[in-house]
């Protein structure tokens, strides 16, 4: 068998049936049209045609730095042989375009010059299509709207409070009136928000939230002030002076097409494409910030809020991030301290402190210390830690090593004097639980540290408002216990009375008064200390209960009673309210109001005011009521001496209030009298036509015949006891 | 003085009534036996058995000769009062939901549910009193629910027997012609199911309970809505009293609606508005239910309850409930007083 074997060639290959286009579509070359590898850079020294080199040496280098490699560098002469300021850059991706962009657009080549960075594109896109005008003309600046003043309400002859009330599409903002109906402050509007209103911090604005973003409302007439355009928008916060707003939507922001007519005034710009989350100046409507939501938070069920947390005077505001803590200085443009986050392993929360932190180190012309107290948890090889760090120093000024950590919850006392730290811990077997408070004094040279051991678990801590007292509610974890059997403890402290001798000793807090056997949840102190409400909320065996205390009851002690502090707790008033789903101190800490929201369930919605003894004022049962909120008061503008001589003279100012008390409650109880009257007329006269017409319709009485009734008396005879006596003679 | 609980039924109970003098106490459940009662001590009489479905409703005559209930079982029997005798069955197409003598005892009306496809209807049947084992099975006239009507849930006589209003499902209330079954009027004033409808003493007016959680009083004439009470939850059940000028209303919170019925959160309570100013002045606890029906004794002196909780309970008024007035009320009696006193001078 002999065959020829016929090498094939390549030519011999017929290929004109084959389709390449698949393969010509992945490798094709494309051509570089965009120049987007480009930039030009400006700014730069003008120099003779001699210096070229070693000013391209040094450009070169420069623009390197940023880690980009320079592929080539061009830098056009003029007429006269002399740079002119510009040339042209390109790099080998666009990535190291950006990069270069980012890191050093603005930044100064020596002292006389600052280079700027632009994207070839750019220029193409915004000077040469003829957009953007040749000549300068100046912005127009928005004429200034006068706003209402916007603390109108407390011009209030009667020094009366404000709060809002949402029921079904309702919303309305009424004034207190103690027993009497509440006064319509505006007429209460339908759809006023799509799902909640919240107060600003101080007062000044009430914010409805809609699906296009958030409003503000405020003066005497509640007329629309700025608006916040954040589609979405799920929750607010505000900074504690109100400047800033903080808006969360699980909506990323994208920007309108850039010919849609709204694009122009979208507040947000490229750079915040995709940011969830927004600061807001409030007084200019404008964002300041955006950021992404962080990634851990991206499909959490629960928000953690507020993600922002911010220093007592609005300056400095921070954000959690994983093993760091981004704090950022809102004088220095929002930017991040040093232009980097705080590395922190393990962070797992911290709090600014409420107030400035007047150091025992610091001289007297200082200003007060802005700080924040943060923890981390245990490691294999380190024990937990509670810290306390200035900024924006980042000085550390006092830290703490715990073990056996479960759980770590702070607590500032409001003037900042006092932190509690509450620690939750766990036996070696992480069978029982128990707690320990931590106070760290701020205000004592070296910030010492008391600490509290307790057998329980603490379930809630309040401090006194501008007090040094606190309660806490407390039970001893035992696992299948009887959810029926009330085992809370309620544990009042103080700090102990210094006796002379030792002055100079460190403060120390004593439970004073316990009371166990409670369901009591949660414990609300007046704005103003000394009074405290402790309610029972939610829980299904239990059911819903305020109580009144008053810490400093001046009544004889009795001998039970601790000596070793002047404080005497006395239980004023107890009040079973079953609905409650909420309460709130009104902020002059004269009532408490509780609160039964549709939106927790259906049971005796509506709400009740108390005094701050307890005594119920004024109970309204409302369908579909969802939500109370009392408008927040700035500080007040007396200083400490006019105060004190308010108190003095006690007398004569309430005197006055007293007697404009009882003129309008004779108003309110003439105007019930007068219309009770007309109702009672108006019915007796109703019943007189009917009267009058009762013959025309053929009605007649009934005639109440004897003979039908007939009264049937039964007597029934029992005897009780029979015995036989034998008188004697 | 404590309250009579009357235990007998097994199931919910569905309406109650007082007899023309107020000595027995009629109730239907949804178990399928009625029971009569003596209202002095609680004590069960006997009971009414043949039907067999939930009996939706009862009423007794003037004589308490014959009572009549209605039920689910298609049909409304008539019994003899004294025997416990079942004298004879009115077939119907449908559940009876109401019945009612006439004020005369000469008619009876039965409120039929709208399913399988027939109309709701109130049906009126003549009563033969001569032979009560012979009546007559077809009805004097038949109202069918007209319209753009929903379906009737309750219906009553007026004064004089003279027209009969109907409660709607949607809240409306309409007027008929007693003796025609001729449409006359009607008005929608509620915003929910209306649950019952009983009259004044000289059935002039009526209060109406519905399930909005609201009840009124509505004049016959007029239709016109002349009081209104509102509540906290949904009513079942409107009664006005006698001697004192108070309605009674009951109801509470659905069962559906209710996860953790403690006492408290369900609203069981009877309560007690004044009827002129329109303020509640109290409550009555003790169901544990909601309240399905109220009736007031006819002279005003004590009050009977029926409620999902398969329980009646009737209650005493004592003094303090007489006795209680308010100021405008007492002025006002004094000034009436003192002009009659000064008419008889003259």
């Amino acid at each position: 068998m002999s065959t020829e074997l016929v090498k094939p060639t390549l030519d011999s290959i017929d290929v004109s049936d084959i389709d390449f286009t698949d393969l010509e579509a992945e490798y094709a070359v494309p051509e570089d049209e965009t120049f987007s590898q480009y930039l030009i850079l400006d700014g730069a020294p003008i120099a003779p045609e001699s210096k070229v080199p070693i000013l391209t040496k040094v450009l070169t280098k420069f623009l390197s730095s940023a880690g980009g490699k320079v592929v080539d560098f061009y830098l056009p002469l003029s007429d006269d042989k002399k740079t002119q300021g510009f040339a042209f850059v390109q790099f080998s991706s666009v990535a190291e375009v950006e990069k270069a962009i980012r890191s050093l657009n603005g930044k100064k080549l020596d002292v006389k010059h600052t280079l700027y960075l632009n994207k070839l594109s750019d220029i193409e896109k915004y000077a040469l299509s003829g957009k953007i005008p040749d000549e300068f003309v100046e912005p127009k600046l928005a004429e200034f709207q006068e706003t209402d003043y916007l603390k109108s309400w407390l011009m209030d002859d009667a020094g009366r409070d404000q709060f809002y009330m949402q029921k079904g599409e309702m919303v309305g903002v009424f004034w207190n009136k103690k027993n009497d109906p509440a006064e319509p402050a505006v007429e209460p509007r339908s759809n006023w928000t799509q799902t909640y209103m919240k107060w600003s911090p101080k007062g000044s604005y009430l914010f409805s939230v809609h699906p296009q973003g958030v409003q503000a409302w405020g003066g005497a007439e509640f007329k629309g002030l700025k608006r916040f355009i954040h589609p979405g928008v799920k929750l607010l916060d505000f900074s504690p002076n109100e400047k800033y707003l903080v808006t969360l939507s699980p909506v990323a922001i994208t920007l309108p097409d850039e010919d849609h007519p709204s694009r122009a005034s979208y507040p947000f710009g490229e750079k915040s494409t995709g940011h969830q989350l927004v600061i807001w100046d409030i007084l200019s409507g404008t964002p300041v910030k955006t950021f992404p939501l962080p990634a851990h938070l991206a499909h959490a069920k629960e928000m953690t809020w507020p993600l922002i947390k911010w220093s007592y005077d609005d300056r400095y505001f921070a954000r959690l991030g994983p093993n760091a803590l981004a704090v950022y200085d809102t004088e220095d443009d929002c930017q991040l301290l040093d232009r980097k986050p705080i590395k922190i392993d393990d962070i797992v929360d911290f709090e600014f402190a409420p107030a400035g932190i007047q150091l025992a180190t610091a001289r007297k012309q200082d200003p007060l210390t802005h700080a924040l107290a943060y923890w981390t948890p245990e490691t294999s090889n380190q024990t937990a830690k509670v810290a306390l760090m200035e900024v924006p120093s980042k000085r550390v000024l006092r830290t703490i090593n715990l073990f056996q950590v479960s759980d770590v919850k702070f607590h500032w006392q409001d003037k900042a004097e006092y932190l509690a730290v509450k620690v939750d811990r766990h036996t070696k077997s992480r069978k029982t639980f128990f707690t320990n408070l931590e106070f760290f004094k701020l205000n004592e040279r070296d910030i010492p540290v008391e600490k509290i051991e307790l057998k329980d678990t603490v379930i809630n801590f309040q401090w006194e408002t501008n007090g040094d007292r606190f309660v806490t509610l407390s039970n001893a974890d035992l696992q299948n216990a009887n959810k029926s059997i009330p085992k809370n403890v309620i544990t009042f402290y103080a700090a102990e009375q210094s006796s002379a001798s030792s002055k100079n000793a460190s403060k120390k807090w004593i439970g004073f008064k316990s009371i166990e056997g409670k369901f009591l949840n949660t414990i609300k102190f007046s704005p103003k200390g000394r009074f405290v409400a402790l309610a029972t909320i939610g829980g299904s065996a239990t059911q819903g209960s305020i109580e009144f205390y008053d810490l400093d009851f001046t009544g004889e002690k009795k001998e039970s009673e601790s000596t070793l502090v002047s404080s005497h707790v006395k239980l004023t008033s107890t009040y079973t309210y079953s609905g409650i789903t909420d309460m709130e101190w009104d902020p002059s800490g004269r009532f408490l109001t509780a609160w039964s929201s549709v939106w927790r369930h259906k049971i005796e919605n509506g709400y009740k005011i108390f005094d701050l003894a307890g005594r119920l004022l004024r109970d309204e049962l409302i369908d579909e009521f969802q939500a109370f909120g009392w408008r927040p008061r700035p500080e007040s503008l007396l200083s400490a001496n006019d105060k004190k001589k308010a108190r003095k003279n006690l007398r004569e100012f309430s005197a006055r209030f007293e007697e404009a008390d009882a003129m309008e409650a004779d108003a309110v109880l003439r105007e019930l009298i007068l219309a009770r009257r007309a109702l009672l007329e108006e019915w007796t006269q109703y019943r007189a036509k009917v009267e009058q017409n009762k013959e025309l319709y053929g009605i007649q009485d009934e005639v109440v015949k004897k003979e039908d009734f007939e009264i049937i008396e039964e007597l029934k005879e029992e005897i009780v006891e029979e015995t036989e006596e034998v008188v004697e003679e | 003085m404590r309250p009579l609980l009357l235990k007998g039924h097994e199931r919910s109970l569905t309406q109650v009534k007082y007899n023309r003098e107020g000595d027995l106490i009629f109730t239907v459940a949804k178990d399928k036996e009625a029971s009569i009662w003596y209202s002095f001590n609680g004590e069960r009489v006997g009971t009414f058995n043949g039907h067999g479905g939930t009996i939706w409703s009862i009423d007794v005559d003037q004589e308490t000769l014959l009572a009549v209930t209605g039920s689910a079982d298609f049909s409304a029997k008539l019994w003899k009062v004294e025997t416990g005798e079942n004298v004879f069955t009115f077939k119907l197409n449908t559940p009876v939901r109401r019945v009612e003598f006439s004020g005369k005892n000469d008619r009876l009306l039965c409120v039929t549910d709208e399913v399988m496809g027939f109309k709701g209807t109130i049906s009126i049947f003549k009563l033969n009193y001569n032979d009560i084992y012979t009546q007559d099975s077809t009805p004097l006239v038949s109202i069918e629910t007209r319209e753009n009507f929903k379906k009737v849930s309750v219906a009553a006589w007026t004064y004089n027997d003279k027209y009969i209003i109907a409660g709607h499902q949607d809240g409306v209330i309409s007027k008929y012609d007693a003796t025609t079954g001729e449409f006359i009027d009607s008005a929608h004033v509620h915003e929910g199911l209306v649950t019952d409808l009983q009259f004044s003493k000289d059935r002039t007016y009526f209060i109406t309970s519905s399930k909005d959680k609201t009840s009124h009083i509505v004049d016959v004439d007029t239709l016109e809505v002349l009081k209104t009470f509102e509540t906290d939850a949904p009513l079942n059940s409107a009664a006005i009293t006698p001697v004192k000028e108070f309605v009674v209303l009951g109801g509470g919170q659905e069962a559906r609606d209710v996860t953790t019925s403690s006492m408290a959160q369900g609203k069981f309570e009877a309560r007690f508005y004044h009827k002129v100013f329109g303020d509640e002045v109290g409550r009555v606890k003790g169901h544990f239910g909601p309240l399905n029906y109220i009736a007031v004794h006819p002279k005003g002196t004590s009050y009977a309850s029926g409620g999902e909780d398969g329980y009646v309970r009737v209650h005493e008024f004592e003094k303090s409930y007489f006795d209680f007035k308010y100021d405008v009320e007492i002025t006002a009696e004094a000034t009436k007083n003192s002009s009659l006193n000064d008419d008889d001078d003259q």
